[in-house]
């Protein structure tokens, strides 16, 4: 390994994470994007402190509007739910399946786009086939459809949307591996004789890492919108709150009590919002090109 | 494209198996609407009682054929029902495409014109929180604003049943109910062309031969418009090709607020009576829309840029 560091270029090294912070600390959209996220981070961790009771039970008079009753800042819905209560540990439930369903894409793309990428060939062509498969199938329509078929529980939902949201990242980090693969370092490990899965993961995926963690935090963003959406159809896990399973209970008091739909909703934008700025921020950090603008 | 339509049957014959109980109550619609000998003549019919991969060819050979099935909720064959919804969704996905391409581009020349001024940071922070807010929020928020609020537009559906229209007024009636629906399904899509106009604007900016028209003495107008948008172009139908299929799948969520008669409403009926055939009749339809426009626009990419031929 010695000699591996001594002959294989210090790309390996480029200084991507040197400064990172500090750079994205300069752009005042990633900041207002990290300190939205921050709050809502803040939100799902206090849910159980703040608002310990379920927040699926009745608390108070139905129907108080924001404002009204000082105990209900947010005010409370048909049921006398909680709103304020119901958007904390919504926050939770959104998080909780973004992240992990984005994890779950994660794997796959990143899977996929490097086998692709590295092996080229046949591998390729087949991998190739099967992500243009899955970019063909109606993104929304697709978790729909199995979590109709496999009934909507947190870990249907999860899956629905980790297995159709990898295909763009899989193109993603093939194009940036086939890239890396001719490269003197890639040939340089070739030559040493180093296995080809040491390779792709020591060598090949940590080059690829910037591009990665920009997808992952759009990643969240959309899969947190897939999950409002589905649990605004009634398609989410019927014991746990969701923000978009509030939206679409407000639906039926729309035209009296419209903010029972909307306050929830306002909730969505700002974590997607979040996660969306953070990732233009972590964008323009982390390529190079940006910083002589 | 041969291989992924086949890909798209493979799915949904698997998706088709994954459901609780044999494909045969799934094709039935639901336990207890269909007769013991329709479930008998069904199970003969998809060949249950054979190995999996000749159930497969056999529910290939359907495809083939275009039966889809038969959906006892509605009464109807399958195909006949989505032939039924699907020019209403193709209605509203042209209408709010063609509104998305149309003021996402105006808007995102006018922020590339004006980049780094007021006007920019009005038209990305507009469009910034537009890409945020999920579709089915602005749907309800725009009925609350336009038909409880103002009374402007109509609530939902297609057409006013009850005033009858015919001719000129039937058309200018749709186009009323048109309004809301294809605005909720377009301004996600705003925000993208908006976004990515701008950035191919101020990328095809720099180039060389933008450079030769300022040296010839061409107004800024002529510039931008003749040499700078029509480059520009390129990746907006790059986009849209990507975008149908996500569009298909945002018809759901608007044509369940608006009521609007569409597949999407239909996919929404379908999860609700458990009619998990029509459905998977659905994904598989708008599969193959998905598979014609990207087709199409192979084909208009050859169109507006000469360089690129398929005949290789």
């Amino acid at each position: 390994m010695s000699i591996a560091q001594s002959v294989l270029p210090a790309a390996e090294e480029r200084p991507v994470r040197r400064g990172l912070f500090a750079r994205l600390l300069r752009r005042p959209s990633a900041v207002a994007g990290l300190a939205l996220l921050g709050a809502i981070l803040a939100m799902a961790a206090l849910a159980d402190v703040v608002y310990p009771a379920d927040p699926l039970d009745m608390a108070g008079t139905p129907f108080l509007w924001p404002g009204a009753d000082p105990d209900f800042p947010l005010g409370t819905d048909m049921m006398g739910r909680d709103i304020a209560a119901g958007v904390f540990h919504g926050a939770r439930v959104s998080l909780l399946i973004g992240g992990v369903a984005t994890l779950v894409s994660l794997v796959i793309g990143v899977g996929v786009g490097a086998i692709a990428g590295f092996f080229r060939g046949r591998a390729d062509h087949a991998l190739m086939h099967v992500t243009e498969l899955f970019q063909t199938i109606p993104p929304f329509l697709f978790p729909i459809v199995i979590v109709a078929i496999l009934q909507p529980t947190m870990t249907t939902v999860v899956l629905a949307i980790g297995l159709t949201s990898w295909p763009s990242l899989a193109r993603l980090v093939r194009a940036e591996v086939l890239r890396l693969r001719d490269g003197e370092m890639v040939q340089a490990s070739i030559v040493l004789g180093l296995s080809d899965a040491r390779i792709i993961l020591t060598h090949v995926l940590p080059n690829v890492l910037a591009p990665i963690v920009v997808s992952a935090s759009i990643m969240v963003a959309s899969a947190i919108l897939t999950e409002s959406s589905l649990a605004f159809l009634g398609l989410g896990d019927p014991n746990i709150v969701s923000w978009g399973s509030m939206v679409g209970a407000g639906r039926e008091v729309l035209r009296t009590d419209w903010y029972v739909a909307t306050v929830p909703g306002l909730a969505i934008v700002a974590a997607v919002l979040a996660l969306n700025l953070l990732g233009d921020g972590l964008n323009d950090a982390l390529d190079p090109r940006q910083n002589r603008r | 494209m041969a291989l992924v339509v086949l890909g798209i049957a493979v799915v949904n014959f698997f998706l088709l198996h994954l459901a609780p109980g044999d494909a045969a109550q799934v094709l039935a619609g639901e336990a207890g609407s269909a007769t013991p000998e329709y479930m008998a003549a069904l199970r003969r019919q998809f060949g249950l009682d054979q190995p999996l991969p000749l159930q497969f060819l056999q529910y290939l050979g359907n495809l083939l054929t275009f039966n889809l099935g038969f959906s006892f909720r509605h009464g109807l064959p399958v195909l006949e029902l989505i032939g039924q919804r699907l020019p209403a969704t193709l209605l509203l996905m042209t209408a709010s495409i063609g509104f998305a391409v149309l003021a996402g581009s105006a808007l995102g020349v006018v922020a590339a014109r004006n980049a780094g001024r007021l006007a920019d940071t009005l038209i990305s922070t507009l469009a910034l929180l537009f890409y945020a807010t999920p579709v089915f929020w602005i749907g309800l928020v725009l009925v609350v604003v336009f038909s409880v609020g103002l009374d402007w537009l109509p609530v939902g559906g297609m057409t006013s049943v009850e005033a009858g229209y015919g001719g000129w007024d039937h058309v200018k009636d749709v186009a009323r109910h048109l309004v809301l629906p294809a605005a909720t399904l377009g301004l996600f899509y705003l925000a993208i062309y908006t976004r990515l106009m701008r950035a191919a604007m101020l990328e095809v900016t720099t180039q060389d031969f933008v450079r030769t028209a300022v040296a010839k003495g061409l107004k800024p107008r002529r510039i931008a418009l003749r040499h700078v948008l029509r480059n520009a172009l390129l990746p907006v139908v790059t986009m849209l090709g990507v975008q149908v299929g996500s569009i298909l799948g945002g018809a759901v969520l608007v044509e369940t607020i608006f009521a609007w008669p569409g597949l999407g409403r239909l996919a929404f009926e379908a999860l609700f009576q458990r009619d998990l055939n029509l459905l998977l009749g659905i994904l598989l339809c708008s599969s193959a829309v998905v598979v014609v426009v990207n087709l199409a626009v192979d084909l208009l990419y050859t169109v507006l840029d000469p360089r690129i031929d398929f005949a290789r």
